[in-house]
């Protein structure tokens, strides 16, 4: 179920969180609202990590992950390093890499099974990624867009891109990700979806700007009506090779 | 989301179809833009034309039909034309924060005193979108009699400035030529009244300045002599204004074309001791005068004629009709300002004594030939009232000469074009009559007949036509037998030099009037 919520005031939850199948990073000094919000829904399954990546709360777009792992800039401290692999499940790896573009919650979008990533990135970290997450990697733009993290949200179960997008884009891209995708838009026809809402595969949680029927869209797309946690975390699904009408 | 999928693989260039989103606020399908919202949804949230003028007040003049343009201009506009709206737009404020993209007119009962304008405006708003959004805006209309016409209501006779225009000789072919080449320059254009008075013409205007352009105009024209006058209207004492009604009094010269002048010693001899006896044979703003026995030419402008101001010794109504029994060889030709002139010695009797005959210095040999009729003045029989013109003869030894040709007579010619119209018909100005004076104002046959005459005047000389338009007349046919004369025809206008006039209905009424005064 897609869940309205703010931080501080501010509809771009997607910056201040992390959501994925197997853990969720909330970043620090909210309210204890945005915690509890998180924890009404999550608390029993998977755990919430509060957390500050090289000391900033922008710790959405700072960092990429899914349940095999979790990627942080080479800004993060020592000490946040430690307190995320103290904090995460121990089949979730850490690692910290070393890359010109810093922001890599921006340039790299990923599920649990594929990944977008920016055009500029380095092949190291190219590799690392295919490596950690345990994912296949694919160089792609977004409606023109080479920050593919900040403009589609990504689950195992469907995705969300740039309203711009066009229709031949969208088939490519589902082709490769093997999911099916739909152009929408976020808190009230914004198109930076990444940064506007957070997903897994049996929840989301989008600014509370966001319209009824975006969260409709979001609903149908990502398939959250029907999900239990527990039907999917223990399972391997395989997606359809599907677009999404 | 179209399902309909054409990946081109062209060389360069992958084809790219707008896919379509659901709008974020009510979940129509449409294609995205920058704000991602329906029209629809955009437009319910926000409202580009808040804060514009949507009604307004403008004031209307229903005597001329202007609308006020603050604080004094009044502009002359036709209901529901291109010069209203753009006036109806300009009146509104603020319309320089949006950018107009269109603006028509709604239609609305003229009684009503409501002019309704959709302006259809684009504004950005949000993050880059563009909104394109028509409203309309309502003007009340509200009569007001502008300062003219309420002036004029006042008074209906009022006139600010007025150039009386006289010349003082028995007949009207100046004024005849002066109103065709007044229409031919519009300038009575501006003339809020023209009266005909018994030896010239009254123009009445609304502004000095025009009375005085008009007055410039004659001075180019005709030689003329003027002065202006002024009296009080009224006085505002708080801001010292002062009304004044203008006047101006316009003497035309009185020599005329085809006068017969002596010239008094003083201005003779001022002009290189030209012969007493001179014909005038042009004035425009200066006379020509010709010594038709030494063929030499003068000209005299208007401040050089007033100077002495003389006049005429005999004027063309003192013509006389003479036969031509023959005409001898030019001893002399010259030619003055494009006229030619030949000087020889011609046999000539009255009309009216053929036993008498004559035997005279003529100018006019390059054009008389023997058996011809021509018009002179006969000095010979003639009584003539005039000082200088008796001075001189007591001067001369051998005496005055017995006749002087001014002209050929096509009245035999004339005969046989007798009850056809003309080709060319001429335009009027506007005059009113002057009823004042009971019968001693102008009597009408008088000027039918004076107007007959004009119009010979301008058949016989091109270059009277000159600065006039002639219209072509619609009912003249060329005449079969007009090329079979015998010897040379009365002269005609060439047709090449006719106007063909404006087929306006209203002109075609009056063209009609013209065609029934004119034709015998």
């Amino acid at each position: 179920m897609a869940t309205r919520l703010q931080f501080e005031n501010n509809c771009e939850v997607g910056v201040f969180s992390k959501l994925t199948n197997a853990y969720c990073l909330v970043a620090i000094g909210g309210s204890e609202n945005f915690y509890s919000a998180f924890e009404s829904e999550l608390a029993d399954v998977i755990p919430i990590v509060k957390t500050s990546i090289g000391g900033t709360r922008i710790i959405g777009r700072l960092c990429a992950g899914n349940k095999n792992g979790l990627l942080v800039p080479h800004t993060t401290t020592d000490q946040e390093l430690q307190h995320l692999r103290n904090s995460l499940p121990d089949q979730v790896v850490v690692q910290r890499i070393e890359e010109r573009l810093s922001a890599l919650g921006n340039c790299i979008a990923c599920n649990d099974h594929v990944a977008l990533a920016h055009t500029d990135l380095d092949k190291e970290t190219e590799e690392i990624i295919a490596d950690v997450l345990g994912v296949e990697v694919f160089r792609q733009t977004i409606a023109g867009n080479i920050l593919v993290g900040s403009y589609c949200a990504l689950s195992n179960r469907g995705g969300i891109v740039h309203p711009h997008t066009s229709v031949e884009d969208l088939d490519e891209l589902s082709t490769l990700l093997q999911v099916p995708l739909v152009a929408g838009t976020v808190n009230r026809g914004s198109e930076v979806i990444g940064a506007g809402m957070t997903v897994n595969d049996w929840t989301s949680f989008c600014g509370s700007d966001t319209t009824a029927t975006e969260l409709s869209v979001i609903d149908s797309i990502f398939k959250l009506r029907e999900a239990q946690p527990s039907s999917i975390v223990d399972e391997m699904r395989k997606s359809l090779i599907d677009t999404y009408v | 989301m179209s399902s309909a999928m054409e990946q081109d693989t062209g060389m360069f260039k992958v084809q790219q179809t707008i896919g379509s989103v659901l709008c974020c606020k009510c979940g129509v399908p449409m294609p995205p833009n920058a704000a991602n919202m329906c029209v629809n949804c955009l437009r319910s949230e926000v409202d580009i034309t808040e804060g514009l003028q949507k009604s307004i007040q403008i004031f209307y003049c229903p005597e001329c039909g202007c609308y006020l343009q603050p604080p004094k201009t009044w502009i002359k506009c036709q209901w529901e034309s291109k010069e209203l709206l753009t006036f109806c737009i300009k009146r509104l404020k603020n319309l320089n924060k949006v950018k107009l993209k269109n603006a028509e007119f709604v239609w609305t009962e003229p009684h009503s005193k409501r002019i309704k304008v959709k302006l259809t405006v684009q504004a950005e708003v949000l993050n880059g979108a563009v909104l394109e959004q028509s409203y309309p805006v309502e003007y009340t209309v509200r009569d007001n009699l502008c300062e003219s016409c309420s002036r004029f209501q006042a008074n209906p006779d009022q006139w600010v400035a007025s150039v009386q225009l006289r010349q003082h000789v028995s007949h009207r072919r100046t004024f005849f030529y002066l109103e065709q080449l007044i229409l031919r320059h519009d300038a009575a254009s501006r003339a809020i009244r023209i009266q005909q008075v018994d030896q010239g013409i009254d123009f009445f205007f609304g502004n000095k300045s025009h009375a005085n352009g008009f007055v410039e105009f004659l001075r180019k024209v005709v030689p003329i002599e003027y002065r202006q006058d002024q009296q009080l209207v009224s006085h505002d004492v708080k801001s010292s204004l002062y009304n004044y009604k203008y006047t101006y009094s316009v003497k035309i010269c009185p020599v005329c074309r085809e006068d017969l002048i002596c010239l008094p010693s003083k201005v003779a001899s001022g002009l290189g001791n030209l012969g007493p006896l001179v014909v005038c044979t042009k004035v425009s703003d200066n006379i020509t005068l010709l010594d038709p026995r030494t063929l030499r030419c003068a000209f005299l402008d208007a401040r050089q004629y007033w100077r002495s101001g003389f006049r005429s010794a005999l004027t063309s109504r003192q013509l006389v009709k003479y036969f031509v029994f023959e005409v001898e060889a030019p001893v002399g030709e010259a030619t003055v300002g494009g006229q030619k002139y030949a000087l020889s010695y011609v046999q000539i009797a009255r009309e009216s004594d053929i036993g008498k005959m004559f035997y005279v210095q003529t100018h006019l040999g390059h054009i008389l030939k023997a058996g011809d009729q021509a018009l002179g003045y006969d000095i010979y029989g003639a009584n003539v009232n005039d000082d200088e013109m008796e001075k001189y003869r007591l001067r001369v030894k051998n005496g005055l000469p017995e006749a002087i040709l001014i002209k050929k007579c096509y009245d035999e010619q004339r005969e046989r074009k007798k009850g056809k119209p003309r080709a060319f018909t001429t335009k009027k100005l506007p005059m009113e009559m002057d009823e004042s004076r009971g019968g001693r104002g102008v009597d009408p046959e008088k000027m039918e007949n004076e107007y007959e005459e004009f119009l010979r005047d301008l058949e016989e000389n091109p270059e009277l036509r000159f600065n006039i338009s002639l219209y072509k007349n619609k009912d003249y046919q060329e005449s079969e037998t007009a090329s079979m004369t015998d010897g040379e025809g009365a002269p005609t206008v060439p047709i090449e030099e006719l106007l063909a006039d404006l087929e306006l209905s209203e002109e075609e009424e009056e063209e009609g009037d013209d065609e029934d005064e004119m034709d015998e």
